[in-house]
């Protein structure tokens, strides 16, 4: 046990060393979302207006959306390292070392989590300073935190294990691709469910990033539903880690290929 | 620390096999049959080597007895271990070089060295102690700091190799350790790896090279096809082979018939020859009496020979008459 522990903690370690070597990666990360959310944000400024949003900024009610988001995206793209690794024979190296596979991928998610926490942090920082109010304060930011780690986890696990099965960046992008405009597009991310048409309220109900922006927005501003919460954080806890399981399991499809 | 034995442990294990195989078939998705019974064994304390040309299947065994991938059918034992119900020992007891360098290029190479003990369970001054004592025998040096990306493909191959060591196996895989080396960076690998050997390590290496199996390996296997063709030492395998080795170049490159109708008369002329770009290469009984009459033959049929030379016969006689073709020719392709 403390083995599998100490070894994913060691390959943690690894990708943070490489992070901590190009830290600019993390501004190329954040980007697109600041943009999202300052360009959306002051160019829709008025549509709060709008009977449905019981916000008063819209940066205030986009932020949490595009925390998610932004972790939609970056978790997505976590099975890129992999696709190296296997390019590069390093993966084949770990495979036959005596590491088990749960903290191969363990390790990674914790720095992919890590990565996810700084990313929202920033996000909802520079929100923050552009008008947006958080009056749900430190439990509202922290439910918020935690909602967008549970899903990063598991859009993480998604794309872990696609690249194990795949071998391929271009395929691994379309297919992350395919996923996260759709999830978000489907959700209350830039419009309040009230706002929303009517089919895609009904399936947003099952969309966990519909869940994660629901959760984060209520809590953040301060007007949480707990039942609604604490469902739907069970929900996305269990997502997580059937994703993250399920790309243990992607080793050995990856073992019969090669 | 220059006379430390980088294996320390595994020759107080006594002999042992450092692998027996048995039968071991794997065929990939796509139908591809990459092994087709391959066996083989040696014991601990020596080199073997397969050889063999692209696509002959060395790689897939080395994937197979390394536990990264499963055969179909057949077994194996590894330093004593089950491939398949003790993968978990293998590993342990194993180091695997890979035929693509495997360290990881955003990392530097002691970076790379102490994540490996890591994932061994290894950790602290113990770990650090093996490294520096691994840097020391592979003469890493001062490299060792930098990122391995600036790392040329020479020193790139010397760290897969102290990554292979670091948990002190006492049996090392070499999937073809030497391929784009330049000559003396090869010298020095083949320095290194008997070194291992005589420290008591069983060593399975690869190679497409005829000469460093020759030079290299105390016993060595041809493998064609997912098969094992011929094995033995490389004195063995040589021996088996009757007569003498006759090269011949012809002036002018004839015409093929010509040089087989001319050849057609000869007694003693065994069925193993080739003609390619004007060498002409067959085994006789023996040598010294069979050369004056090939010549002559030749010279009858109107061929003229401008050089000719008898030797034992070479690893790569023993390649074409266990294949059918030449192994030179053949890697060309
Ligand atoms: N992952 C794979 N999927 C499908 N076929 C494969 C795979 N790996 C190898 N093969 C095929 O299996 C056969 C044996 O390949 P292998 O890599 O074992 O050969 P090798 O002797 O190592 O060749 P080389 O000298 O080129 O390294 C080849 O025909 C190869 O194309
Ligand atoms: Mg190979």
């Amino acid at each position: 046990m403390s083995f599998a522990v100490s070894s994913a903690g060691h390959v943690s370690a690894r990708y943070l060393r490489a992070f901590a070597r190009q830290p600019y990666y993390l501004a190329v990360t954040l980007v697109q979302p600041v943009i999202w959310l300052l360009l959306f944000g002051h160019v829709f400024e008025r549509v709060v207006q709008l009977p449905g949003f019981s916000t008063a900024s819209y940066i205030g009610f986009l932020a949490p959306g595009i925390v998610v988001m932004t972790a939609l995206f970056s978790n997505g793209w976590s099975g890129m390292a992999y696709v190296t690794d296997i390019d590069r024979g390093v993966l084949d190296r770990f495979l036959v070392a005596p590491v088990r596979g749960g903290s191969l991928i363990g390790g990674q998610l914790a720095y992919a989590g890590l990565l996810t926490l700084l990313q929202s942090l920033i996000i909802l920082g520079l929100g923050w300073i552009s008008g947006a109010s958080f009056a749900g304060a430190g439990p509202g930011i922290l439910a918020c935190l935690l909602a967008t780690l549970l899903l990063g986890t598991a859009f993480a696990s998604y794309s872990n294990a696609l690249a194990l099965l795949l071998r391929k960046q271009e395929t691994l992008i379309a297919m992350v691709n395919f996923l996260v405009l759709p999830l978000t597009f489907l959700s209350v991310t830039f419009m309040p469910s009230a706002l929303l048409p009517g089919w895609i309220r009904t399936l947003s109900a099952y969309n966990p990033v519909d869940w994660a922006v629901q959760v984060s927005r209520q809590c953040l501003s301060g007007t949480a539903d707990w039942g609604y919460v604490s469902l739907h954080l069970a929900l996305l806890a269990l997502l997580a880690a059937a994703c993250a399981y399920l790309s243990t399991r992607a080793f050995g499809a990856y073992r019969r290929a090669i | 620390m220059t006379n430390a034995t980088v294996t320390a442990g595994a020759a107080t294990l006594g002999p042992g096999l450092a692998i027996e195989a048995v039968g071991l078939t794997k065929t990939y998705p796509g139908g591809v049959r990459a092994l087709r019974g391959l066996s083989l064994q040696f014991p601990l304390g020596s080199i073997f080597a397969l050889l063999g040309p692209n696509g002959a299947g060395k790689s897939t065994a080395v994937k197979v007895l390394t536990t990264l991938s499963r055969p179909d059918s057949g077994g194996a034992r590894v330093a004593g271990y089950d491939i398949l119900s003790e993968a978990e020992a293998v590993r342990r007891a194993i180091g695997v070089v890979s035929q693509k360098p495997a360290g990881d290029l955003d990392a530097t190479g002691w970076e790379n060295l102490m994540l490996q003990g890591h994932l061994y369970g290894l950790a602290g001054a113990e770990l650090k102690r093996r490294a520096e004592q691994l840097v020391e025998v592979l003469s890493l040096g001062e490299v060792v700091n930098r990122i391995v990306k600036t790392y040329s493909g020479g020193t790139q191959r010397k760290l897969d190799i102290a990554i292979g060591l670091v948990n002190r196996p006492r049996v090392l895989f070499l999937d073809e350790p030497t391929t784009g080396l330049d000559p003396d960076a090869r010298a020095e690998m083949w320095e290194t790896i008997s070194r291992l050997a005589r420290e008591g390590l069983g060593v399975l290496l690869t190679t497409h090279y005829l000469e460093e199996a020759d030079q290299l390996s105390d016993r060595l296997a041809i493998v064609d096809h997912g098969e094992i063709v011929a094995e033995g030492t490389a004195d063995e395998l040589k021996h088996e082979l009757r007569g003498d080795s006759v090269s011949l170049q012809l002036t002018d490159e004839p015409p093929p018939d010509s040089v087989e109708a001319a050849l057609a008369a000869i007694d003693g002329l065994l069925n193993d020859r080739s003609y390619e770009a004007g060498w002409l290469r067959a085994r006789v009984d023996n040598g010294p009496t069979a050369l004056p009459a090939l010549l002559a033959a030749l010279d009858g049929a109107g061929v003229r020979v401008s050089s000719a030379s008898v030797a034992r016969p070479s690893l790569d006689d023993v390649y074409l008459s266990h294949t059918g073709h030449a192994y030179n020719a053949l890697q060309e392709n």
